[in-house]
């Protein structure tokens, strides 16, 4: 807290944060506005006498009923979920076991191999998917979910490791010896006593990478073309603008109903989540 | 109960080298402290028993059996660490099981064991709270309760109460000894602490730079230190030493420096005899030291001035200048010196101590 005069409170505190609160949730306030606006309202000129682009006074669902009748939306939404838990838990997996070991194993070049596995995620996606979608030929995948469950890992392996790499360096590594020596060998010292204690550096691997994949756009796009095979983000952007016509309502419906699974899961977890990130344990 | 042998042991990391030659011989239910300031491999030797640091050469030995290559699991020992290292997700009772579980105990006799050690330990209401929720003093209970609970042969202490304050820590000690007069299981306990290690320790080893310096019975490293280091270590306040050379006169051997003359006693005279002519380094301890009453011959004493005075109450801690050096005389608490007086102390003739300026070694 700022100390001192009140207007220093103002002026130091509570003036950046309303700024940055309200430039960080005006776009979600557009997006609702918009997905519940009448088209007549929609695309009313800005000169018309009764423009009134912030607020409207005459909400409707008739987006969100479009968008779940005229298009494939709902399937769109299972595939995004499909994908999105299958290429978080297989990162995770992936992730625990390599965080553990480049955390607490000795074995040669082990730094090194951290460092590459960091560098391997700075690679960006957009570089990445054109040798990828040879891949993703190659093995006949083209077009069908297993083409984002195994590229997805690619990029949130690393992010998973990491993280957890830097959670179970904050574990202290009496705990384990403790174990080790009450009886327990070294794979049932991390079942029992180190993944227990790392649940929220897990969780919040976990929240990540099911966001990061959630939100995918550009491996989405390349790997899969029939509608019925979309996700979200593609799904919506393709098929609701059509040439040049962009369908707005549909999109901001699209697009809000969208991030509501994302949103619960940061809800739900957001003690963990915050724990995971700047915590460690206390003995 | 079991006898722990270590032979030659050795540990190198890429530059240094930690432990050096270290040969222990520890009795079934002694309790054995290593001592020495940090970084001198007493944690390193402990953790070579528990099997969490691999020996680099050297043996091992609990009863018949040489431990170098077994896992920490297949020991049959207890380790308590310095932070506790209670599994923070698991509650007391839980804590005190895991090693249980782990061994495949039965459900009953996992409960009594456990329910004994709260006993013992003081800890039956605690059971089911969770690390967290404990204070120091309380974890530090639990964590020894996890460590009794196996009936190991052996227990090893790394630094257990250095965490706890200053209090509780003297309180914990009289109850480890007294655990360890109950079970009288076979204990490695290390410590920076010297008063700990001579309170707890039926035998002390010494140790410096990964070397053993001396190892016996606390008033033994007290009384009869084998070399300069170990006689400044063991002791609070720490032994005083002055520069004196030694040299013959009338007939008698004496020994002085800045402000310091005395005559040896004949035994002492005999040993020092061949450093005639040399300088060597007297030691001595505070409480060996005194005021001088007027009676006192001349031929015992030291000159000196006096920097502070720190009134403990049972006793009286006189900072001194001694020529250059500075000493610490622990006198009578009803003496009345101040700051800047001139004062004659007297040492007793029977605890001088002597060492060699080079080797270092006891004279």
């Amino acid at each position: 807290m700022i100390e001192g005069a009140r207007w220093r409170r103002w002026v130091f505190f509570y003036l950046p944060l309303t700024a940055f609160v309200v430039s960080l949730l005006f776009p979600f306030y557009w997006m609702i506005v918009t997905a519940v606006r009448p088209d007549n309202e929609l695309y009313r000129p800005w000169n018309a006498p009764n423009y009134a682009p912030f607020w409207t006074l005459h909400p409707t669902l008739e987006h969100v009923r479009d968008l779940l009748n005229d298009t494939l939306f709902g399937t769109w939404m299972l595939n995004t979920m499909l994908i999105s838990l299958a290429a978080t838990a297989i990162s995770l997996f992936c992730g625990l076991l390599a965080g553990y070991a480049l955390a607490r194993l000795k074995f040669p070049f082990a730094g090194s191999i951290g460092t590459g596995i960091f560098i391997t995620y700075l690679v960006p996606q957009t570089l990445l998917f054109i040798p990828l979608s040879d891949i993703i030929r190659n093995f006949h995948l083209g077009d069908s979910p297993w083409a984002l469950i195994l590229t997805y890992p690619t990029f949130l392996i690393p992010f998973c490791t990491w993280l957890m790499m830097g959670y179970f360096k904050s574990i202290p590594k009496e705990l384990e010896e403790c174990a080790r020596i009450d009886g327990a060998p070294r794979w049932k010292a991390m079942l029992y006593i180190i993944f227990p204690v790392a649940i929220p550096g897990i969780l919040s691997a976990g929240i990540f990478a099911f966001t990061l994949s959630w939100n995918e756009f550009i491996y989405a796009l390349v790997f899969l073309s029939s509608p019925e095979q979309k996700t979200v983000p593609v799904g919506v952007t393709s098929e609701l603008v059509r040439g040049d016509v962009f369908y707005w309502g549909e999109l901001m419906a699209g697009a809000l109903l969208g991030s509501i699974p994302v949103a619960f899961v940061y809800s739900f977890f957001v003690e963990y989540y915050v724990s995971g990130i700047t915590g460690s344990v206390k003995g | 109960m079991a006898q722990v042998v270590i032979s030659s042991l050795n540990k190198k990391y890429d530059e240094v080298h930690a432990v050096k030659d270290v040969n222990l011989d520890i009795r079934n239910k002694e309790f054995v402290v290593l001592v020495g300031p940090s970084g001198c491999g007493k944690t390193t030797t402990l953790r070579m028993v528990a099997g969490l640091e691999s020996i680099t050469s050297g043996r091992i030995m609990i009863d018949d059996t040489v431990v170098n290559d077994l896992p920490p699991m297949d020991r049959d020992i207890a380790m308590v660490f310095q932070n506790y290292a209670l599994y923070p997700h698991m509650s007391v009772y839980d804590n005190m099981a895991f090693g249980l579980k782990m061994r495949k105990f039965a459900k009953a006799e996992i409960d009594k064991r456990v329910r004994e050690a709260g006993d013992v330990l003081g800890i039956q209401e605690l059971l089911k709270r969770k690390p967290r929720q404990l204070s120091g003093g309380q974890r530090q209970r639990v964590a020894l309760g996890r460590a009794i609970v196996r009936h190991p042969r052996v227990f090893l202490f790394d630094e257990p109460l250095s965490n706890l304050d200053a209090k509780l820590r003297v309180q914990m000690r009289v109850e480890l000894k007294k655990l360890h007069e109950r079970l009288g299981t076979t204990a490695i306990y290390v410590t920076h602490d010297q008063v700990e290690a001579m309170t707890l320790g039926d035998r002390v080893v010494v140790m410096r730079d990964g070397r053993v310096q001396q190892v016996g019975e606390p008033l033994e490293l007290y009384n009869q230190p084998t070399n300069r280091f170990v006689a400044g270590f063991i002791g609070s306040p720490a032994m005083n030493f002055a520069s004196v050379r030694i040299h013959q006169e009338s007939s008698a051997v004496w020994a002085t420096g800045e402000g310091i003359r005395v005559k040896l006693p004949p035994a002492q005279a005999a040993r020092l005899t061949p450093y005639s002519g040399n300088e060597v380094a007297l030691g001595v301890r505070p409480e060996d030291m005194r005021i001088a009453a007027e009676a006192d011959s001349g031929e015992m004493t030291i000159d000196a001035e006096v920097e502070v005075v720190e009134r403990l109450g049972s006793e009286i801690l006189l900072d001194v200048k001694v020529g250059a050096a500075t000493m610490v005389a622990s006198v009578d608490p009803t003496v009345t010196a101040k700051m800047h007086d001139r004062l004659r102390l007297s040492l007793n003739p029977d605890r001088l101590h002597f060492f060699d300026n080079t080797s270092e070694a006891a004279i």
